[in-house]
């Protein structure tokens, strides 16, 4: 099929025809998995399994994401707003709050994010833009001070807000992609929330590869790349020097930045199920 | 309705199950485990595979969990808890429907430290774990750090906030010959203790 004809479909046959190609190279990488696994010994077993744990991570991702545009406006903003309590709840996870700030939390997890969704679901753009930067960031400091807890305060609240504003302002622009009346655009909005997704996904694959592959670099071989050595000198320099606080920060940090850059993949967990 | 309380305790908390020591197998077991919150309960029990929450029971004290008709067919109907006295009394021994419910061949969950404590630390442990241990030798003790639930729900909140918890199980206890309550005890809360993460600073 030549470019011309795929300029005369409409654009939900474009969007379709682009999901038949995802599903397609799934279903292609699938199969190819399956065969190799019958050849294959014990060894590469776990690995496998890693792999196979992935492909059904993306699976269930690339499902979700199609029955969001299935379903139109609505389910891509309720599918949106599904992936951004998974991702403020592993954010929060990570940022170690205190009694105080439950109260700041029940707002952020039960008022803010669904408040925000509806926003989006309703097209009010000026609210959505102001809505958590300006009142949200006023509010979350107030009832966390009603609590009088006075220990590490803006600390605290620092951390919950921009929790707020990566997993709940951030990620509200994915559907707001579709529903956002861009000139000379209309309707196509499908095409820029995929292309995020794909970005997201890929790099989401990539860096999960690289990662499998220098950490086994790193145990396996004695020649390191003077660049991987160093960088893994420092790591461990870190931890030896600062005790167990390092490594604490350090696996923090990894993870926190592993966490809002998988959100597809948040849906792996529920693929465990 | 064990299905739903399970996916909005997996929703909330993540419930996920570390099996460290153990593998979630269909025998007899007592496992035991700090004791933080409320949800402490729910969560061991959402991070079960969904085969063994059937036969996996908790402990609920008779007169607070039959006080309502909804408490009483929550933990009748839904967790098929086990009830005990909390007041002693002379002529009944308090392990008395423990000790049926694994002669039934059921597994069992208990706090042995009996109330929650919100320090990091669990407080020393009662004895009945060590009198069960003696009475069914056959029934593996499995320890159980519950990791994170006290920031889910503090004590005097009502609703709890999502943030992820985990369970981690580890090696099967026993009860060694001529082995006296109190080292006994002291042993199996040093279990508990070794499966706490290494970075949870509560």
């Amino acid at each position: 099929m030549n470019l011309g004809r795929l300029r005369h479909l409409t654009v939900n046959e474009q969007v379709a025809l682009l999901f038949l190609a995802l599903f397609g190279v799934l279903v292609l990488v699938t199969v190819a998995v399956a065969l190799r696994s019958l050849a294959s010994d014990d060894e590469r077993r776990w690995r496998e399994q890693q792999f196979r744990r992935d492909l059904r991570a993306v699976w269930v991702g690339a499902l979700v994401f199609w029955v969001a545009w299935v379903s139109g406006p609505v389910g891509a903003t309720l599918a949106f707003g599904a992936f951004s309590f998974l991702a403020l709840r592993e954010f929060i996870t990570l940022a170690h709050t205190r009694r105080g700030d439950h109260r700041g939390l029940i707002l952020a997890f039960f008022v803010v994010l669904p408040l925000q969704y509806l926003i989006v679901g309703l097209q009010r753009f000026d609210l959505f833009s102001v809505f958590i930067p300006v009142y949200v960031f006023l509010a979350i400091p107030v009832v966390s001070a009603l609590a009088g807890d006075p220990r590490r305060f803006l600390e605290r609240n620092a951390k919950i807000q921009w929790g707020i504003m990566v997993c709940v302002f951030g990620l509200s622009h994915a559907p707001a992609l579709i529903l956002l009346d861009l000139p000379r655009f209309q309707g196509r909005g499908a095409f820029l929330l995929f292309f995020l997704v794909i970005v997201t996904a890929a790099a989401q694959i990539v860096q999960e590869l690289a990662g499998r592959r220098l950490r086994r670099t790193a145990a396996g071989a004695p020649h390191r790349p003077p660049l991987l050595a160093a960088g893994l000198g420092a790591g461990r320099a870190g931890r030896r020097g600062h005790g167990g606080r390092a490594v604490l920060d350090h696996a923090h940090q990894r993870r926190a930045r592993r966490c809002w850059a998988r959100w597809p993949a948040a849906a792996a967990r529920w693929a465990n199920w | 309705m064990g299905l739903l309380i399970a996916f909005i305790a997996r929703l909330i908390t993540g419930a996920q199950g570390h099996w460290k020591g153990c593998a979630p197998k269909a025998e007899q077991r007592i496992y035991f485990a700090n004791h933080q919150s409320h949800l402490d309960w729910v969560l061991i029990w959402a991070a079960l595979p969904s085969e063994l929450r059937a036969t996996t029971r908790p402990i609920a004290a008779r007169d607070y969990w039959t006080g309502s008709p909804f408490k009483h067919w929550l933990t009748r109907e839904v967790f098929n808890a086990v009830y005990v006295n909390r007041q002693r009394t002379d002529d009944q021994d308090p392990l008395e429907p423990l000790q049926d419910a694994l002669r039934n061949g059921d597994s069992l969950v208990i706090f042995p430290e009996g109330t929650r404590s919100n320090k990091g630390e669990p407080q020393p442990f009662k004895s009945g774990l060590f009198h069960l241990a003696g009475q069914f030798p056959e029934a593996q003790l499995i320890p159980a750090w519950i990791d994170n639930v006290q920031r889910v729900m503090p004590k005097g909140e009502v609703v709890p906030v999502p943030i992820l918890c985990t369970v981690t199980f580890g090696a099967p206890l026993q009860l060694q010959p001529g082995e006296d309550k109190r080292s006994f005890l002291a042993r199996a809360r040093q279990a508990v203790l070794d499966l706490r993460p290494p970075e949870s600073d509560t």
